[in-house]
This record gives C-alpha cells, sequence and structure tokens, in this order.
C-alpha cells in the first residue's frame, strides 16, 4: 500500500516510453522515411500522366500505401493497448489509495497519509526528500486525475484513429499523467516541481500535435514560455519557503509556519502565486490557454481544463496554512480571481469558436477556485476542483464530438445538432447545467459552496477565516455574482447556437479522401460516446457526496442570477435565432471578442521589445565585443607594419639608425655628464 | 595501488597516436578500426576507474600518482582522481569515444564521414564545397587522439605547472581540427581561437607563477588544503584576477566569448562537439579546482564581479541567441548563457551553487554535445546550417532527427526531470543564499536576472524548434508534369486541421521532402549516428531523474574545498 504512489506514477511513465519507443517495433521497411517519399512521388505522378508508367507507379504505390496503412494501423493499436492499460491500473491504484481517507478532506477528519520516503538528494545545503505521499487530499485529485485521464485515452483513440502520430500522442498523454499524479503525491516541494514543469512540457507537445500549422506550433511555444515564466517565481516561492523552513518537504514546511517570519511567508506566498497564475490561467497569465485551444479537443479536456491547469488551485489548497498565514496575498488573490471570472466569462459570451468559449470558461471557473481560497474556504475550492474536473472535461468532450461531425470550430456553422447528436446533446446538456449551477446538477453545489464563503468573506461569517480586507471581499462577491449571471448568459448562448435553431447548411472543406476529421456516421464512435456517458454520471451527481451544505439564500440568489443571465440571452435568441445573442453585449461586444486586447498589450510591452534587445545584442556582439578583439588585433598589425619600416633590409638605413644612434648616446653622455 | 590507471589512461591514447607516426603504412588500411580501439580502451579504462573508485570518500584523491618530473624546479608529475574529477575524465573518454564511433563506423561514403580512406574524387561526401585538405584520415585520428590526451590530462593533473601544460596541449589539435577540417572561414576561425585562448593562458600561467612565487609550491593538494594561507589579500586578488581571465576565456565569459561562435561555427561535427562537451568544461574546473580553493581571499574579493558578468552572460546570450539565424551559432550561444549559470553557481561560493555548477557542467557537457551533433547532421544533410533556409517540417521529413532535436533542445533548456536542470536550479538556489561575506541583495538581484534567463532559454529553444521542426516542408522548387504545383495550398480551417491518414496518397505534409541533394533522398538518423547519439540521451535521462548519483560524489569534494569560506 505504501509504493501504491509510486507505482501509480511510475505505470503510466513507463507506458509513456514504451509507447514512444515500441509501438512501431520491429521497424518495418513501409514507415522508413527514404520509403515514404518513393510513395509520395510516384502518387503524384499517377494523379496527372496516367501512362504505363503511371499504371506501374500506381501499383507500387497502392502496395506500399496498404501496407504502410497497415503498418501504421498496427502501431495506432498497439499504442492504444499500451496507453489504456497501465492508465486503467494506475486510476485501480488511485482509487485505492483514496479509499481509506475517502472524502474526508472534507469534512475535516484527518487520516495519517499513506507513503514512503524513497532516498534524499543531498544539495550541499537543505537536502531534496525523494517522498511520495497519498492523503486525503492527493487522494482525491488522484482519482480525479486517472479517471479523467483515461476517460480521455479512450476517447482519443476514437478521436485519432487514423492520425499517423497517434503513438506518440498517447504516449504523451501518458507522460503527462504521471507528472501530474507526481504533483499530486509528491511530499517534497522541489519534487512537487519536477511534476509541474513536465507538465507544461506535456502541454506544449500536445497543443503542438498538428504542427504543420505555424499558429498551432506559436500557440504551443506561447502556452510554454507564458506558464515558464510564472514557474520561475514558483520555483524562487519553493526557495523562499524550503530555505525558511529549512526542509522542502510539505509536512516540516507547514509545521513551521507558525514560526516562519510575516515577511518570509508573503514573500513566499507571492512568488508561488505567479507560478499559480502561470498554470491556472488566472490574470494576468492566462492569456495562453485560450490559444492553447489549437490542441486536439481531448488534450484541451484533459490539460487545459480537468487537471493541469487546476493544479494551481491544488498547491495553493495544499500549501493552505501558509496562504492563510499571509494576508496580503489573500488580498491579492481575491482581486486577481475577481477581474478575471468576470473578464474570463464576459469574453466567454463573445467569442464564435465553441473551443474558445469553454476556454475562457475554465479561466473564469478557475478564478471562481480561487476566490474561493481567498474567502478562506479551501474544501470549497477543492470541491468545485472537482465537479469542474468532471463537468468541464465532459463538455470539452462533447465538443469533441460536435467538432467531429461538422468540422468547424465556429459555432456559426453550428445549430440544429440536436436531431443527429442526441447523446452528444444529453451529456453536453448535463455539462452545461452543472457549469451555470442549475440544481441538481454537480456545479450547483459546489458553486455555492464557493459564493458562501464569499459571502462570509463579507460579512464575517462562520465559513471564512476572516482574511480579507472589506475592499476585497466586496468586489469579489460582487464580481462573483455578476459572472453568475454571465455564465448563464454564455452557456446558453453556446447551447442554444449548437444545439438548436436550424441546422446550418454549410459546405464543409472538401475532405481530402479518407481525411481524419470528418465521419460521416451519425453520432461519434463507440469509443467516444462512452467516455461521454460515463463522465456525464459524476458531472451530474457528484455534487451529493460532499455532504452538500446549502444556504439557501445563497442558492436563491445565484440561482436567479444563472436565469436571468441565460433569460436574456435566449430573449435574444428567440428574437432572430440566426443572429449572435452576442450583440446584448453592445458596444463592449468587440473589446470582448479579442478579450479585452491584453495579447496586444503584451506584444508591444514585452514580445516585441525582447525581440529588438536581441537584435540589438547580435549587433553589439558583433561591433562592439567582438570589434574590439577584431580590432586589437588590427592595431597589432598596424602597428607591426610601423616597425616593419624599420626593417626593411636596406643596410644604407641600418648604417644611418646605428650612427644615428651612436650620435644620441654621445651628445646624451656630454650633456648629462 | 591502482596508481597505473590514471597512467594508462594518458599513455593509451599517446602511444596510439605516437605508433601512427612510426607505422603509417600498417596502420592505414584500419585507421577506423584503430581510433575505435583505442578511444574504446580510454572509455574502458575511464569506467574501470568508474568501478573501482571509492565512493565512501569522494573528497579524497584516490588513484594517486605523485613522482618528480624536473626537481631542478620542483616541478612533480603529480595525477590523482576525486569526485569533482571523475565524471570529468569519465564524460571526455566517452565523447571521444562517441566521436569516434560517429566517425568510423558505417559507410564511409556516408555524410559527415571524414575518415574516408579513399581520395576525395572518389568519396561521395567530397564535393567542389569541401576541398582536398580535408581528406586526411590519418592526421584526424592523431589529432583526436593527442586531443584526448590533453583533455584528460589536465582533469588529471595534480600539479599547476602539469595543469598548465595539459591545458595548453589542448589547444594545439583544436587548432588543426579546425583549421583543416572545418568548414569555410576556418582559417580565421581557426587563428582567432587559438590567439585568444593563448592570450588568456598567458595570462593565466602569469597568476600559477605568482602562486608559485609566494607560496613556494605548486602541489595543488597541499594548497588547496592550506586555504590560501602565506598569502595576502592583494596578492590573492590579483592571482584571482589573473588566473580567472585565463579561465573565463576558455569558459568562455561574457565579454571574452566571441572566439566560441566562430570556432563552433566553422569546426568539424567531432571539433564542435569536443569544444562543447569537453573544452569548455577545463575552464569552469579549474575554478574548482585551483581558483576558488587555493585563493579564497582572492575568491570572496572577486565573487560579485564574476557573478555579474556571469548574469549578463546568460542573459545575453540568451538574447543573442533568440536574434541568430545559424543553427551552430545559436547553439554555441548557447553555451555562453550556460556557462554563464555554471559561473553564478561557482560565483555564489556555496556548497550548493558549487555542486550545481559541476552539475550543470557534466550536464551542458552531455547535452550541448548532443546538440552539436544534431546540428552537424541537419548541416551534412542539408549543407547548410542557415535556419530560414533549412525551413521547416523537419519532422515530417526527418522525423527521427527532429525527434532527437526536440529532446536535446528541451533537456538544455532546463526541463526538470533531464540534466540540464538541476545545475540551473542549484546555481540559483546558491545565489538565493550566497556565502559569507557576500553582498546577499546583489545575489538576489542575480538570482532573479538568472531566472528570466532561464525563460528567454526556453524562448529561443522554443522558437529554434518552432522554426525547424514544426510547419510544413518547404515545396519542391520544380512543378509536376502538368504545370501545376505539386503541393497545393491545404485548406485553411482555424484549428483542428486535417491530418493524413496513413497510409493515403497525400499531397500535404508528411510526404513532401526539400528539393532532394545530387544523390536523391536524405537519409533520417543512421546506425552508426544512433550509436553514437543513444549513449547521451540515456545518461540525460539518467542524470536528470537521479541526480543524486553526481551530486554525492562532488558535495563531499566540494565541501572540503570550500573549507575557508563557509
Amino acid at each position: 500500500m505504501t509504493t501504491f504512489p509510486l507505482l501509480a506514477i511510475l505505470l503510466p511513465f513507463v507506458a509513456a516510453f514504451a509507447g514512444l519507443l515500441l509501438s512501431r517495433w520491429p521497424h518495418h521497411g513501409g514507415r522508413t522515411p527514404a520509403a515514404t517519399p518513393a510513395t509520395a512521388t510516384s502518387a503524384d505522378g499517377t494523379t496527372t500522366t496516367g501512362k504505363t508508367a503511371g499504371t506501374i507507379a500506381t501499383t507500387t504505390a497502392a502496395g506500399l500505401g496498404q501496407k504502410d496503412r497497415a503498418a501504421g494501423e498496427r502501431a495506432n493499436t498497439r499504442a492504444a493497448w499500451i496507453a489504456i492499460l497501465p492508465t486503467a491500473a494506475a486510476t485501480i491504484l488511485a482509487t485505492w489509495l483514496a479509499w481509506t481517507p475517502g472524502l474526508s478532506y472534507f469534512t475535516g477528519s484527518t487520516t495519517p497519509p499513506t507513503g514512503e520516503t524513497y532516498g534524499t538528494i543531498v544539495t550541499g545545503a537543505v537536502p531534496i526528500s525523494l517522498t511520495l505521499q497519498a492523503d486525503a487530499l492527493s487522494g482525491v485529485l488522484g482519482v480525479l486525475v486517472t479517471v479523467v485521464a483515461l476517460a480521455v485515452q479512450v476517447y482519443s483513440v476514437g478521436y485519432l484513429k487514423s492520425d499517423p502520430r497517434y503513438p506518440s500522442y498517447s504516449a504523451f498523454i501518458s507522460l503527462f499523467t504521471s507528472a501530474m499524479l507526481l504533483v499530486v503525491y509528491a511530499g517534497d516541494l522541489l519534487v512537487l516541481y519536477v511534476g509541474w514543469e513536465i507538465m507544461g512540457l506535456c502541454s506544449y507537445l500536445l497543443i503542438g500535435h498538428w504542427w504543420e500549422d505555424r499558429g498551432n506550433s506559436r500557440a504551443a511555444v506561447k502556452a510554454f514560455l507564458v506558464t515558464r515564466l510564472g514557474d520561475v517565481g514558483f520555483l524562487f516561492g519553493i526557495f523562499v519557503l524550503g530555505i525558511g523552513a529549512g526542509s522542502f518537504r510539505i509536512a516540516d514546511v507547514l509545521a513551521k509556519v507558525p514560526e516562519m517570519s510575516a515577511a518570509t511567508l508573503v514573500t513566499a506566498t507571492m512568488l508561488l502565486l505567479a507560478g499559480v497564475a502561470g498554470k491556472s490561467a488566472q490574470v494576468p497569465l492566462h492569456t495562453w490557454l485560450p490559444d492553447a485551444m489549437a490542441g486536439p479537443t481531448p488534450i484541451s479536456a484533459l490539460i487545459h481544463a480537468a487537471t493541469m491547469v487546476a493544479a494551481g488551485i491544488f498547491i495553493v489548497a495544499r500549501l493552505y496554512p501558509a496562504f492563510l498565514a499571509a494576508r496580503p496575498t489573500l488580498d491579492v488573490l481575491a482581486v486577481v480571481a475577481a477581474l478575471g471570472m468576470l473578464g474570463a466569462a464576459l469574453a466567454a459570451l463573445a467569442q464564435d469558436d465553441l473551443k474558445r468559449v469553454l476556454a475562457y470558461s475554465t479561466v473564469s471557473q478557475l478564478a471562481y477556485m480561487a476566490g474561493g481560497l481567498a474567502a478562506g474556504s479551501d474544501t470549497a475550492a477543492i470541491f468545485h476542483l472537482l465537479t469542474h474536473g468532471a463537468f468541464k472535461a465532459l463538455l470539452f468532450l462533447c465538443a469533441g464530438a460536435v467538432i467531429h461531425h461538422v468540422g468547424s470550430n465556429l459555432m456559426s456553422q453550428m445549430g440544429g445538432l440536436r436531431r443527429e447528436l442526441p447523446v452528444t446533446f444529453v451529456t453536453m446538456t448535463i455539462g452545461f447545467a452543472a457549469l451555470v449551477g442549475i440544481p441538481p446538477a454537480s456545479g450547483f453545489f459546489s458553486k455555492d459552496g464557493l459564493l458562501l464563503a464569499m459571502d462570509d468573506a463579507l460579512t464575517g461569517g462562520p465559513v471564512s477565516g476572516g482574511g480579507l480586507t472589506d475592499a476585497a471581499a466586496l468586489l469579489l462577491y460582487g464580481c462573483a455574482l455578476a459572472t453568475v449571471a454571465v455564465t448563464g448568459a454564455y452557456a446558453a448562448r453556446a447551447w442554444l447556437r449548437t444545439f438548436f435553431g436550424a441546422a446550418k447548411a454549410v459546405a464543409l472543406p472538401e475532405p481530402e479522401p479518407g481525411t481524419a476529421h470528418v465521419v460521416d456516421v451519425r453520432e461519434a464512435p463507440r469509443t467516444m460516446l462512452v467516455p461521454l456517458v460515463v463522465l456525464a454520471v459524476p458531472a451530474l451527481l457528484l455534487g451529493f457526496t460532499g455532504e452538500p451544505h446549502l444556504d439557501l439564500g445563497v442558492a436563491a440568489i445565484s440561482v436567479v442570477l444563472a436565469a436571468l443571465g441565460a433569460g436574456a440571452t435566449y430573449a435574444f435568441w428567440r428574437s432572430d435565432p440566426l443572429a449572435d445573442p452576442a450583440r446584448l453585449l453592445g458596444p463592449l461586444r468587440a473589446p470582448c471578442e479579442r478579450a479585452f486586447y491584453v495579447d496586444a498589450l503584451y506584444a508591444a510591452l514585452f514580445v516585441r521589445p525582447v525581440l529588438a534587445l536581441a537584435r540589438f545584442v547580435v549587433r553589439t556582439d558583433d561591433v562592439v565585443v567582438d570589434g574590439a578583439v577584431r580590432g586589437s588585433g588590427r592595431s597589432a598589425r598596424g602597428l607591426s607594419g610601423v616597425l616593419r619600416l624599420a626593417q626593411n633590409g636596406n643596410v644604407q638605413l641600418y648604417v644611418s639608425g646605428v650612427l644615428a644612434g651612436v650620435l644620441l648616446i654621445a651628445v646624451g653622455a656630454v650633456v648629462l655628464t | 595501488m591502482m596508481a597505473w590507471i590514471p597512467v594508462a589512461l594518458l599513455a593509451v591514447p599517446l602511444l596510439g597516436a605516437l605508433l601512427l607516426l612510426l607505422a603509417p603504412q600498417l596502420l592505414r588500411p584500419r585507421l577506423r578500426t584503430y581510433g575505435l580501439i583505442l578511444s574504446g580502451l580510454t572509455l574502458a579504462l575511464s569506467l574501470l576507474l568508474v568501478a573501482t573508485f571509492d565512493y565512501g570518500r569522494p573528497a579524497d584523491v584516490q588513484f594517486e600518482l605523485d613522482q618528480p618530473w624536473i626537481p631542478g624546479l620542483g616541478l612533480r608529475f603529480h595525477l590523482g582522481i576525486d569526485g569533482i574529477s571523475l565524471p570529468l575524465i569519465t564524460l571526455t573518454a566517452l565523447l571521444t569515444f562517441l566521436c569516434f564511433v560517429y566517425l568510423c563506423w558505417g559507410n564511409a561514403r556516408g555524410s559527415g564521414q571524414l575518415l574516408t580512406t579513399k581520395p576525395p574524387a572518389e568519396a561521395g561526401a567530397a564535393t567542389a564545397a569541401e576541398p582536398i585538405t580535408r581528406a586526411r584520415p590519418r592526421a584526424l585520428v592523431f589529432t583526436l587522439l593527442v586531443l584526448e590526451v590533453g583533455m584528460i590530462g589536465t582533469f588529471l593533473a595534480l600539479d599547476l605547472l602539469l595543469f598548465f601544460v595539459f591545458f595548453e596541449i589542448v589547444l594545439i589539435p583544436m587548432y588543426f581540427l579546425i583549421g583543416i577540417w572545418g568548414g569555410e572561414g576556418r582559417r580565421a576561425a581557426s587563428i582567432k581561437f587559438i590567439l585568444y585562448t593563448l592570450l588568456g593562458s598567458v595570462v593565466m600561467l602569469l597568476g600559477l607563477l605568482l602562486i608559485w612565487a609566494q607560496t613556494g609550491t605548486l602541489d595543488i593538494v597541499a594548497l588547496s588544503t592550506s586555504h590560501g594561507a602565506g598569502m595576502s589579500g592583494s596578492i590573492q586578488i590579483l592571482a584571482f584576477v589573473a588566473i580567472g581571465i585565463g579561465l573565463a576565456v576558455k569558459t568562455p565569459m561574457w565579454p571574452l566569448h566571441t572566439w566560441l561562435p566562430d570556432a563552433h561555427t566553422e569546426a568539424p561535427t567531432v571539433g564542435s562537439v569536443l569544444l562543447a562537451g569537453v573544452l569548455l568544461k577545463m575552464g569552469t574546473y579549474g575554478f574548482a579546482r585551483i581558483a576558488i580553493p587555493v585563493l579564497p581571499e582572492g575568491a570572496v574579493a572577486v565573487a560579485p564581479w564574476l557573478g555579474a558578468l556571469a548574469v549578463v552572460g546568460i542573459v545575453y546570450g540568451a538574447l543573442a541567441c533568440l536574434a541568430q539565424r545559424d543553427l551552430k551559432r545559436m547553439i554555441a550561444y548557447s553555451s555562453v548563457g550556460h556557462m554563464g549559470f555554471v559561473l553564478l553557481g561557482f560565483a555564489t561560493l556555496t556548497p550548493v551553487g558549487v555542486n550545481g555548477a559541476l552539475f550543470a557542467n557534466v550536464a551542458h557537457g552531455l547535452i550541448t554535445g548532443l546538440l552539436f551533433f544534431l546540428a552537424g547532421a541537419i548541416k551534412e544533410r542539408h549543407h547548410t546550417a542557415d535556419m530560414p533556409t533549412l525551413g521547416g517540417g523537419l519532422l515530417a521529413t526527418l522525423p527521427r532527427l527532429g525527434a532527437l532535436l526536440t529532446f536535446a533542445a528541451i533537456a538544455s533548456l532546463g526541463l526538470p526531470g533531464l540534466a540540464g536542470f538541476w545545475g540551473e536550479m542549484l546555481a540559483l538556489y546558491g545565489a538565493f543564499q550566497p556565502g559569507a561575506g557576500l553582498p546577499r541583495g546583489l545575489f538576489l538581484t542575480y538570482m532573479v536576472i538568472g531566472g528570466l534567463g532561464a525563460v528567454l532559454t526556453a524562448a529561443y529553444f522554443l522558437v529554434m524548434l518552432s522554426r525547424l521542426t514544426h510547419g510544413r516542408p518547404q515545396p519542391p522548387a520544380r512543378t509536376s508534369p502538368s504545370g501545376t504545383n505539386v503541393v497545393g495550398p491545404p485548406p485553411e480551417t482555424r484549428d483542428e486541421q486535417p491530418v493524413v491518414p496513413l497510409g493515403a496518397p497525400a499531397r500535404t505534409t508528411t510526404t513532401t521532402l526539400e528539393p532532394p541533394p545530387a544523390d536523391g533522398t536524405i537519409e533520417d538518423v543512421n546506425q552508426h549516428e544512433l550509436l553514437a547519439w543513444t549513449p547521451l540521451v540515456a545518461l540525460t535521462l539518467l542524470f536528470g531523474l537521479w541526480p543524486g548519483l553526481l551530486l554525492s560524489l562532488t558535495t563531499p569534494p566540494v565541501q572540503a574545498l570550500l573549507g575557508a569560506i563557509s
């Protein structure tokens, strides 16, 4: 049992390497790059000439192509098994680990963590201890991570059925699962940091899965760099905490919190907050997440909705005593969360791309959790993290099914899909209900807990730690209530525009023969539908597990507000089903669609100056730094040129020189003596 | 006991080189096997060292050999190994062996094969761009073996002048390696390399002589255990600056780095690999072995300046990389940045920082060695390393090479779990709490700048990957017989890009190639390349996942050598 955390991490880790190296093993000639271009050239030949030579080429090309295809499908099948079985095993292990503590995290009772220390790494100062452990908090998160990862792995089998790069894709998901479990089960801050960064790498690799498109490549780079910027702060925060406590072990750090000075704690938590903002896409480092939707939809579900982006919330909850002791940090967190939740919700209301709607919604919901943490209730935040993980993963996977069917991300090309995609319609409706917070869906209960905490923070009620200043608490609660309404509006808009109205007769872009993303069955394949149905269950029912403590007043307000938002959208949509209800934003619509021009601002403030500076450095290096080197070489040669004049082999000059010297010495001797 | 191993480490490549001079006719047909066997033997010896090293006391000098060398001057032939030098010696032997594997295995006509035994006119690789002078296989083996003697000797030497001698021996073979087998601008680059580093060495020699004059001994062990006794503070500062300049040129430290990009760009692949993998390490090793332990007071006085130049180097190198067009030049500048982290680690004068510096040293040797192998492979296939000319789509045209390049770049940008991370992290950690007597606020500033430099490092590597490996390959210039372009622009959708199904007769992405070279196709990573690169990949992973392997080795000696400061 104590080795379960290690096993749960190692299984997907090994699977990642196995998937990368063994999927195509042994390598056949058909997949070697030398053969691929040969296929291509002959295929080109046949399409254009069609003569005798062409026929021969056709047969060879077809032969090679079939062999290629069969080998590729074999590799994909094998990769799917290599990916799914270890993830399933890790799910069992994680569930087992979570079984004993159960949901005790939410009730406040403590159970001793299960785990082991696998030695320490000396560094010359505070050592790194390789501790892995599962307590009540990491138990529930481990289950969330493995279940969503398993659902996504199964879903991807259908989604990327004929993608030639499926083996590497599924291997990267395995690596991600392993890294996220490392974050969840880590008992040492630096070990946690390792997993934290590897998640970022997997995010980068998977966003850039379709790297043929430069846009995807740019989105991947942006995601990595923005999060890395936050991670530098995160690492420094770990330094401050670790050196302040004399240990990087989380348990030791938390035990030392009462003894640490306020300055240390505020510095450390503020720095950690940078990493949290980066990873969890909070203001001001949120800009990467909407762009990250360039990745395949299952990736958006797993990494950019349910798990990795929630890691920031997790780490705050993990180190919550330190944050509670640093009041100014909580105020900052509250302001960041308040701005983020409302701004992102407004941006979501104006997007046409279905996935970007969901991405901004994720930013907004994560800000809810951050707001809950700031208001003093870590359990409410983690509970919302769980329900959000379930319903947002569900929403993304449903969106994937919709996109798979329509062949486009844009809602202006969707409509009336409820008849064509009945299963997707029902499951996605559940997801939207949970997102808006309509009882009895899970989101209703978790959102209620958060609002209650924020309400208490303002009024000084029992749930809150009473940490926020009044202004921050007021801003937070006000924004949260406004966001409830806007959430209702954008969810209703996405739902109506996707599934209702007239089916748009949009001509699909002419598909390549056999192209992946357009399938002509009515519903998605079964591997895609099963995860939808499986995830719909917790999205609907998870709310009842956490012993909901309903506050009727807050609940009534939130439901009324959400209904108001949704109703407004419905009214606008009803008046003209073809037009975009986003027009209810009026003059705000353009700024919302561009997410308040933050990207343009950052490009002007950071990206372009850095690039200009880089060009300046290159020029300086050539002209000044190396110029000095070359200049010294030139001046040495120039000097030697002058000296060479004296060594020109002319005997008369030498004799004159000698005579002049003698004369000089003689004169000198006479004058000086 | 066992003192024969260090001697044998030097003797095997040296005698091998001499034998090449004595019996050229005998060995000429078997040059490839010969080079492989000798470097393999050296590697085996170094592995024997690893196996028999007493890990219980890594701070002590083991396998010690101490013989009078020039008794009249008090010079001694003093060799020995401790936890600091052991990883570097093994790294040197390994990289040299891998260079020989790269050169000697496989088909002599293959790309990048300098060791062809046929006249250049017959050999496939030698065209007009590669002049006759390049095909001198015997000279190449000789040069590499002599280079190995110098490199291993530097890490073995425990006598100041002996260290200097080996330090200088390295220059000459490297000069020839760049000057004979290099690219088009090789003459200027090799002359700049040797003059610049020689100038630095002269200054270093002055510093060494100053120590000798003050203490009367050249023995490094004795000098480091006495921690600068017998030298006044100002003498120590003077000596530290002099030695530091010599080492900084080799490292290289900003602003003494400009020989490096030229040398790397022009050097042949094996030259670049050894230059980045080992030669730069000699400079930083000198700080750990001589400058800091022998001159602790000087170190404390100079460390803030060293740290300042180090962080300038980190940011400056990263910025220079960001605007670089040439792949090899970019990797060369990345070395400036990485060595900045190493120097920052030394400048903190803490066990953590110095540990980090030594770790980063080894990691840089592995990762940048791999990067230069890969850059060389790309250059040999496309006959250019200019990134805009190369275009994108490497993952489509040469998937394995692209994947390896991605791995190496990610390792180099310091991802945790790979070797590049731990050294940089520990160097920053050291700067968070610098040694006694150093200004904390200043070093905190260095830490923040270094952290931003790490972000910039990630930026240029990812931009490079994006430019080279992502995107569509450049469409071939030729058109199909019907006159239409073979590669039509693919249908644009916002996002979910259609992916070419397996084996379909597709006209986009995966099946197009760049304009092929003369012989038709560009081959992906071949057998001998894979053989030469796999150990580097494996070690990068190993040290990344289990950093304790190296850290437990270096921590005790580092604590000993910093004894006077911390």
